[in-house]
């Protein structure tokens, strides 16, 4: 036995040395950087925690960290809400929907293309004067004049919310199909011989029973809208116009880092983005399973 | 009799609802049958919202530069090799394509192949820190990648492989999520008497490994490279930061790089320039849509 153990270790080494270079050293000397004031050439001064206090006090920062929710926010609330609805249609007995699979695969398709593509196409769609999108709304009639959808604060959020909405509803759908499909049937019967109508049933049954679901996707869609990076960086100019609007976290840090040459604020940045981002996922993850407790306690 | 009970057993909610149909609720079938229309309607609505932009895209793709600032139309121009020779005179889109598919290729395969080797070794040796290991590398996976860039960057450039494909693919050697899912995938498909059969037969455990291990772990290992070949081909931020010379550029890089070419100046090519980006995936998604559905439902059900 003493001899095989030996091939564990040897199983596991390419695994580790790789890790231990590529990933835990970088880490490691990011946050030796956040202490310091290295700027990408010369030699880097400890300065304490002088890199901390100013990432606290830095407006701009505050600014990407509301952007940030602000952005991930309504993009999660669009898009949970439709998923959940084309899953209650696609889930009723009494309906009997056909082609989900051809739906699924339509709402899905956005997911799959590449985001900076994504964020080109968008730009020029939305163009102010020339734009597909404006020209279309105005021989419809639904609009008069052009709206300057990337140039005004509120619209070019509300823009990357829903082409973030357009590109993720449909994996929403999917997971959450996949939570639906496997409720057992016998509840949903024991609710109609009941007598309960669509809304109870779904309130009551589905949606308590998808909660494990839709703690996955809240994690994972909080994570992802955190490092909201390649579409305010190629939608605009690059440094969150207009009015710093689409200042996201990881654009401010790419900007400070490659840009101004700040390495060590900038590695102050990244790990005040990853606690927040620890720090979320663990409110996000008690207060889904915090209140289930109390209530288990109750009874 | 055993039959019987069963099959009362069986009773779908449709079913249940078309024997208690009585006749004053015929109105309201022919009302749901209404409602579904409505429902279609709304649902086909919403693809076609989802496939709007693509076929802008195509269509704005055919059209010159003058056509496209007058107005727009879904009928497809004339101007497509016009625009796609002002797009190869400033931007060669194939170049990225190369380098996209040599690097996410790459990626997959190394991936693939450690990450399965590391599973073995965690899932059938026990050995001494294996559980802190494990654990450790648990707690890593949560770490968002963005994290270590800085002191990534400053690596390579120590390392001397800035501008290189080495930083874009060598670190996919460890994938610790990828490791997870097949350790555990292993853990329930593999029993150890196998292992122990071949080891009687005197094979060496890497060849038990090769021969006995890898075969049984390959549908999960193609679901994950799946993903893995998605996440490496739209990889933005690490080639944006790794990468310098244009000759170099992966697709996405390149996208931006086109955003700030003299290329944006024609609308025509621009749109074709996205288009050759976007439609390889469209058209490897038209097969593989229904396995990448039951991948996404798979990973999700198991967490």
């Amino acid at each position: 036995m003493k001899n095989l153990n030996r091939y564990g270790y040897a199983f596991i080494a390419p695994f580790w040395i790789i890790f231990l270079i590529f990933n835990i050293y970088p880490v490691a000397l990011t946050f030796y950087y956040s202490f310091t004031n290295y700027s990408g050439s010369g030699t880097a001064e400890v300065v304490g925690f002088a890199n901390y206090q100013r990432l606290i006090a830095d407006s701009y920062f505050v600014e990407a960290f509301f952007n940030t929710w602000k952005i991930w926010g309504v993009n999660f609330a669009l898009q949970i809400v439709i998923a959940l609805i084309l899953a209650m249609i696609f889930s009723d007995a009494r309906v009997k929907m056909k082609g989900l699979s051809f739906f699924r695969s339509i709402f899905y398709l956005p997911n799959l293309i590449t985001v900076s593509s994504v964020a080109l196409l968008f730009g020029i769609l939305l163009d102010w004067q020339h734009g597909s999108l404006n020209m279309v709304l105005m021989n419809i009639g639904i609009i008069s004049e052009p709206i300057n959808w990337l140039n005004q604060p509120t619209t070019a959020q509300l823009s990357v919310s829903l082409i973030l909405t357009w590109m993720w509803f449909g994996h929403s759908f999917i997971v959450v199909m996949a939570g639906v499909s496997g409720i057992s049937t016998d509840f949903y019967e024991a609710a109609l011989i009941d007598g309960a109508n669509r809304w109870q049933t779904f309130t009551k049954i589905t949606l308590p029973l998808l909660k494990p679901i839709l703690l996955y996707i809240m994690i994972t869609s909080l994570i992802g809208g955190l490092q909201l990076f390649d579409l305010p960086m190629l939608l605009t100019d690059g440094i969150g116009s207009p009015d710093g609007s689409l200042n996201t976290m990881v654009l401010y840090l790419y900007n400070q880092a490659f840009k101004y040459n700040n390495y060590g604020y900038a590695a102050a940045v990244a790990y005040g983005l990853f606690i927040i981002t620890v720090i979320f996922s663990a409110i996000v993850f008690k207060s889904m399973y915090g209140n289930e407790r109390k209530q288990a306690r109750r009874v | 009799m055993i039959d019987r009970s069963e099959i009362e057993n069986n009773v779908t909610p449709e079913q249940l609802a078309k024997r208690t149909l009585i006749p004053q609720e015929k109105k309201m079938k022919k009302r749901r049958s209404l409602v579904k229309g409505i429902i279609y309607a709304l649902l086909i609505l919403t693809a076609i919202i989802c496939f709007i932009p693509f076929l802008m895209m195509l269509v704005n793709a055919t059209r010159s530069n003058d056509a496209i600032l007058t107005g727009f139309t879904l009928i497809p121009g004339t101007a497509l090799m016009e625009n796609y020779r002002t797009m190869m005179e400033y931007v060669n889109i194939w170049n990225g394509f190369k380098n996209s598919l040599i690097i996410s290729v790459l990626v997959t395969l190394l991936t693939g192949y450690f990450s399965a080797l590391t599973a073995y070794g965690f899932a059938f040796y026990t050995f001494k820190g294996k559980n802190f290991l494990f654990v450790f590398m648990l707690v890593m996976m949560m770490v968002p990648g963005q994290l270590g860039l800085i002191g990534f960057y400053e690596l390579c450039k120590n390392l001397g492989i800035l501008d290189t494909f080495i930083p874009l693919i060598v670190p996919a050697v460890a994938s610790p999520f990828v490791v997870f899912f097949l350790r555990q995938y292993i853990q329930t498909t593999l029993h150890p008497s196998l292992i122990e059969a071949a080891r009687i037969d005197g094979a060496s455990e890497l060849r038990i490994f090769h021969t006995v291990a890898i075969p049984i772990m390959m549908p999960a290992v193609a679901t994950m490279s799946i993903f893995t070949f998605i996440g490496s081909w739209n990889n933005y931020i690490m080639p944006l930061v790794i990468l310098f010379s244009p000759e170099k550029y992966t697709l996405p890089v390149l996208m931006g790089f086109l955003k700030g070419s003299q290329v944006a100046q024609n609308l025509g090519s621009m749109y074709l320039g996205i288009a050759i980006s976007v439609v390889p995936i469209m058209i490897a998604f038209l097969f593989l849509s229904k396995y990448i559905v039951n991948s996404i439902s798979a990973g999700a059900v198991k967490e």
